[in-house]
């Protein structure tokens, strides 16, 4: 046992000073792994990597809830909340504090379940919540050998997790008993299904590319730089166009504005979780958010580089921090968009998806095998950016054709 | 017979009978779904993880979800009063076991079933993918041609034709 703390030990004081605060999160890991018999090896290494997600992303939940709801207030002019900072202290922190209260309300009210109710999936349904959700985090890489189990097909498995929130939707909206939660529900349902087409496809891409469903591939095929600026799939024309996509369908499959119709407030007060108060509320509330954080580190994964420094001469910085602040710069602009955009109506949200996003994700798909074989230099850029524009501008054309745009008419607020 | 077997078995036998014995239709839909995600354990325990994973995203993600809402477009949410088990139920039973039997039999007893077990092969995902679009490409092409035929003719004879003869024909 102790021969192999001293083994870590000493293969940590041979890596550069860069590496040492890359890894340390893995040495420590090791340094636990060492101390514990051989057969508990496994379980330990598995909890640890899970008390890891558990703390981490519940924790960057709690901070972007203030982040949105100071941005939000900042883009409606006012000020948003900046009272509460630390307990017991005059030290306010610009409300930082915020998510303490708002954590000790939602656990200490009462949990109200309708009396026509269905009890059992009404329990169940926040847990079949957020249980995919967590179990998505399992194959993303945070950073540099930090990946909680890397197996061949995690692609696959991030998308088959994901599947499984829709029945949680269903779940909560079927067991209400009220029509609003039943239609939040179908809402929902539809529009994930519909959007999930195009991120899957808008995905398949890189998955060509690369030659793998394992994200530590993904990563690692992006993992070099010419001229200082690193090979990032979004800087290419196909993996722009998959990332712009992807973007759109991962704000659609968070629910998130301008695509938040399962649970738009004005017309059915808060869709499939109108029933859920207290702990369950939250357990929904966090549900969502753990999902879009998923969603967003990969997409940051498959193109955005992973834990992959942008510019070469910034590669000191650690790889978990690259992960989180392009994490948090993509949720930044979720809450931007939020605060921006009015909500898509239905017709326009089911028109959007397969009339614009599917054709021109299948497209991107012919794209980035023109792209694979094509000799490496400037013609490919040429003839994939060319087709692309050319497709987007075709189907935006057809897209707006049938629009009747003009001047709004109102009946009723004249 | 390892116990993570045992406990899949039980839950996906479990599941299914659920499904197939309980009074509201919309609860034997859930336990449908526990019944697909217990068969998707049992491959990744297997080591099957493309079977196993497109499993969980095609029949949780998209079959039981049309499943569900093929029940609620079609029937009121009211639960049905009459028994579960159809009146000749013994007889089914009856039935069902002999032809089980006959089968088992007959499959033990075959000299085309392999008497050892053959190795495990090593299929991983990068496989399965190289084959389909190599060898089974033809086959592959030929069944998304026909879904998508399916699909075509399921929106077809769903859609509503507003031609201008069809009010004049109703008169009520």
């Amino acid at each position: 046992m102790p021969g192999k703390i001293q083994q870590v030990i000493e293969t940590f004081k041979h890596l550069s000073l860069v590496d040492k605060f890359d890894q340390i999160f893995v040495v420590l890991k090791q340094l636990v792994l060492a101390c514990v018999p051989e057969a508990l090896q496994p379980l330990v290494s598995g909890l640890l990597s899970v008390v890891l997600v558990l703390s981490v992303f519940p924790g960057v939940f709690a901070i972007v809830t203030v982040i949105e709801r100071k941005g939000l207030g900042r883009i409606q002019n006012r000020y948003g909340p900046n009272r509460v900072g630390i307990p017991f202290t005059n030290i306010r922190l610009c409300g930082f504090g915020q998510f303490i209260p708002d954590g000790i309300k939602s656990l200490t009210k009462e949990d109200v379940v309708p009396y026509a109710a269905d009890q059992v999936v009404h329990f169940l349904a926040p847990i079949v919540m957020l249980i995919p959700v967590l179990l998505a985090y399992a194959v993303l890489p945070f950073g540099r050998n930090m990946t909680v189990t890397d197996f061949d097909a995690g692609l696959l498995f991030f998308f088959a997790v994901g599947g499984a929130v829709e029945v949680s939707v269903f779940m909560a909206g079927w067991s209400s008993h009220n029509k609003y939660s039943l239609l939040g529900a179908m809402r929902a349902i539809a529009q994930m299904v519909s959007y999930e087409i195009p991120l899957i496809l808008s995905a398949v891409t890189v998955v060509m590319i690369v030659g793998s469903l394992k994200l530590t591939d993904v990563v690692a095929a992006q993992n070099h730089y010419s001229f200082g600026v690193a090979h990032w799939f979004a800087f290419t024309p196909w993996g722009f166009v998959g990332f712009i996509l992807f973007f759109i369908a991962a704000l659609a499959e968070s629910n998130r504005c301008p695509f938040d119709l399962p649970e738009a407030e004005s017309e059915i007060i808060a869709g499939y979780f109108t029933e859920y108060s207290g702990f369950k509320f939250a357990l929904f509330f966090l549900g969502e958010y753990l999902g879009m954080f998923a969603i967003i580190g990969l997409g940051v994964t498959l193109f955005l580089g992973g834990w992959i420094s942008p510019l070469s001469f910034l590669a000191w910085v650690p790889s978990y921090v690259w992960f989180l602040a392009k994490m948090i710069a993509i949720v930044f602009m979720f809450i931007w968009i939020r605060g921006t955009l009015p909500r898509l109506r239905m017709d326009q949200l089911m028109n959007f998806a397969w009339k614009f996003m599917l054709p021109l994700a299948l497209i991107n798909i012919v794209v980035a095998g023109i792209w694979h074989f094509m000799s490496h230099d400037w013609q490919r850029w040429l003839v994939c950016a060319a087709i692309i524009f050319g497709s987007y501008l075709v189907l935006g054309r057809s897209l707006m054709r049938n629009q009747k745009l003009g001047k709004r008419t109102y009946r009723f607020a004249e | 017979m390892s116990l993570p077997f045992l406990i899949i078995a039980f839950m996906t036998v479990f599941a299914a009978a659920a499904a197939m014995s309980l009074r509201n239709l919309v609860h034997c839909a859930l336990a449908f779904v526990v019944a697909f995600a217990g068969l998707a354990a049992m491959y990744l325990q297997l080591d099957a993880q493309f079977v196993g994973f497109a499993q969980i995203l095609v029949y949780v993600g998209a079959i039981a979800i049309l499943i569900v809402f093929a029940i609620l477009l079609t029937r009121s949410g009211d639960t049905p009063n009459e028994a579960v088990l159809a009146p000749g139920w013994v007889y089914g039973i009856a039935v069902s076991v002999v032809v089980f039997t006959l089968l088992g039999w007959a499959v033990l007893n075959s000299s085309a079933l392999p008497k050892q077990t053959p190795l495990a092969p090593v299929a991983t995902v990068k496989d399965i993918g190289g084959l389909l679009m190599t060898k089974y490409v033809l086959p592959l092409e030929i069944i998304g041609l026909l879904l998508t035929a399916a699909m075509i003719g399921a929106v077809i004879i769903a859609l509503k034709e507003p031609s201008p003869t069809a009010n004049s024909g109703r008169k009520t």
